[in-house]
């Protein structure tokens, strides 16, 4: 059963002279961590609309096909009541915090659900704590370093417990080592918690380790789908996808002619067919 | 030349964000400045165009201290382009955005409409000549900003992380434009902490920390240097990554873009046979 399902998904913004979203069909299980990736102007932040449900809620246009997220259809249920089932991280954590300490913000979404106070509290302390951030709880969040205000734009999502969490280029303003370590608290919401994670990222080099699914797009529609190792051929790099660094540079050596059992996707894969070349 | 002596400043109130930096940064050069965040990078680029004045030290441009020059001279000669393209652009069309500048520098309208054309043409926006640019999106609107400043052709350019957003296909297309610019001996400042991008244009970089230059020297050393990077908050790309791993093997640990990396592997594997 899918927790994520769309099913000829497509949709026109008003007054634009094309879809651009085309005839999507995807399921994606519970607990999968998938990289959505393609071109600039490709259709990936309008998937992600839809998603959460701001299509077509808030942007009108035409709606074609169906989308269910957790059992809900996007088109008969308001962003209200998808929230809890579906949280958004967005690129700059400043567009999404407002409040005056960390906690609140924090403790915006849960109590916007109604919940009791003792509930509100503690999915907070949760929340905090898997971030990494509850030593930051009373600061303001303008305060805080870039990484920090993306842990706490995360953990405001994560208090609501949603099973999806969509996360739009959540690492583009960071510096390289809190990137990382983003990357490393969205990996490990995925894997202790199940949450599935849908990730929207042009830097395959920084996320290929973490994903088990790639789904490329180009002009509105999926053309790609697969494992890293899958995706990461001929066809991505024509459609102009930044491979990872080491899988262009081994597509390189195949071209020359070396030979080797499979194109390795990250930097320890990499490392260990060098090693195998070179020990032979 | 853009040149900065015991360059210090503070915001009212605050620590001071810059610390003391003695920079030369030459015509034609180009320079990647890199940092963690809240390193002080914008602060410091902001002081280039006059737009920070030094607490104390001075900058100078072209041998003028920004003191003595006024902003309109100052912003024709080092155009900057922000972070965020909503802070810089306002008009009604993209092309209304580009020709603003030039007719407030007084050219006449048939060079505007060729300046224009051109650096719509070079940006891949030509199609988006007659779009608000709040329409298009966050890479477009980037593209945009970057085109608005170089349209009046300033002769220092500094561009405020260029590639956040971009595809692939951009940033290709960035870093050939960036060579180009600096082949006609424009200075290209760029900030940037996309240590990939950097790795395959390999600049000059200045490295920032907590207000202090702790390295300026060429992309491959800072690059793999383990201490500098950690200090920075920065990462080595994954190709010098590989390479680093890959060092007790006779693979030079200094190799950091692709092309080289094929090579050394190649190089190494003959040796082999």
């Amino acid at each position: 059963m899918s927790i994520v399902q769309a099913n000829h998904l497509s949709f026109t913004y008003t007054g634009a002279s094309k879809p651009s979203i085309e005839d999507i069909s995807i399921g994606i299980a519970p607990g999968e961590f998938v990289v959505l990736t393609g071109p600039s102007g490709c259709g990936k932040t309008t998937i992600c609309r839809c998603l959460n449900g701001l299509i077509p809620n808030f942007y009108s246009g035409d709606f074609a096909g169906e989308l269910i997220v957790d059992g809900m259809s996007v088109k008969q249920h308001t962003t209200a009541e998808l929230a809890p089932h579906v949280g958004m991280v967005f690129q700059n954590p400043e567009n999404q915090l407002f409040s005056l300490s960390v906690e609140r913000d924090v403790a915006f979404g849960p109590e916007n659900l109604g919940l009791r106070r003792e509930e509100t509290r503690k999915r907070v302390d949760w929340a905090l704590d898997v971030t990494g951030i509850s030593p930051l709880k009373d600061k303001p969040p303008y305060e805080l370093s870039g990484g920090q205000q993306q842990r706490a734009a995360i953990a405001a999502v994560l208090a609501m417990q949603p099973k999806v969490m969509i996360l739009d280029e959540p690492t583009s303003f960071l510096d390289p080592k809190s990137a990382l370590e983003i990357l490393e608290v969205i990996s490990d919401l995925n894997k202790k918690l199940g949450i599935t994670i849908i990730l929207v990222e042009h830097r395959l080099d920084i996320v290929s380790k973490h994903a088990n699914r790639v789904v490329v797009m180009d002009n509105g529609r999926i053309v790609l789908d697969g494992t890293p190792k899958d995706v990461y051929g001929e066809h991505a790099r024509l459609i102009g996808i930044g491979l990872p660094r080491v899988t262009t540079l081994f597509n390189l050596l195949q071209r020359d002619g070396i030979r080797f059992a499979e194109t390795p996707t990250t930097v320890d894969e990499a490392v260990d067919v060098v090693r195998k070349m070179l020990i032979r | 030349m853009i040149q900065t002596e015991g360059l210090k400043f503070a915001y009212p109130g605050s620590p001071e964000v810059l610390r003391g930096i003695d920079l030369e940064i030459n015509d034609g050069e180009f320079v990647a400045i890199m940092g963690e965040n809240g390193a002080g990078k914008t602060t410091l680029v902001k002081t280039f165009n006059g737009l920070l004045m030094p607490s104390s030290g001075r900058v100078k441009v072209d041998g003028t201290d920004t003191h003595d020059s006024s902003v309109a001279k100052l912003s024709r000669d080092v155009g900057l382009v922000f972070q965020n393209p909503d802070h810089q652009l306002f008009s009604e069309t993209v092309r209304e955005e580009l020709a603003f500048s030039l007719r407030n520098f007084g050219y006449e309208e048939d060079t505007i409409d060729r300046r224009v054309a051109s650096i719509l043409e070079t940006l891949d926006l030509t199609r988006y000549a007659q779009s608000s640019p709040f329409v298009l999106s966050g890479g477009e609107r980037k593209r945009v900003a970057l085109a608005a400043v170089l349209v009046w052709n300033p002769k220092h350019i500094i561009l405020d992380e260029p590639t956040i957003g971009q595809d692939y296909q951009q940033k290709d297309r960035l870093r050939n434009f960036i060579v180009q610019l600096s082949a006609q001996g424009k200075t290209v400042i760029i900030i940037s902490h996309d240590v990939e991008f950097v790795a395959e244009c390999k600049p000059r970089i200045i490295l920032l920390s907590r207000g202090l230059v702790i390295g300026d020297r060429p992309a491959e050393d800072i690059l793999t240097d383990e201490a500098l990077l950690d200090r920075a908050s920065l990462t080595r790309p994954q190709i010098g990554a590989l390479m680093h791993q890959l060092r007790n093997y006779g693979l030079p640990e200094r190799t950091i873009d692709v092309y080289s990396a094929e090579q050394a592997i190649l190089n190494a594997l003959g040796r082999k046979e």
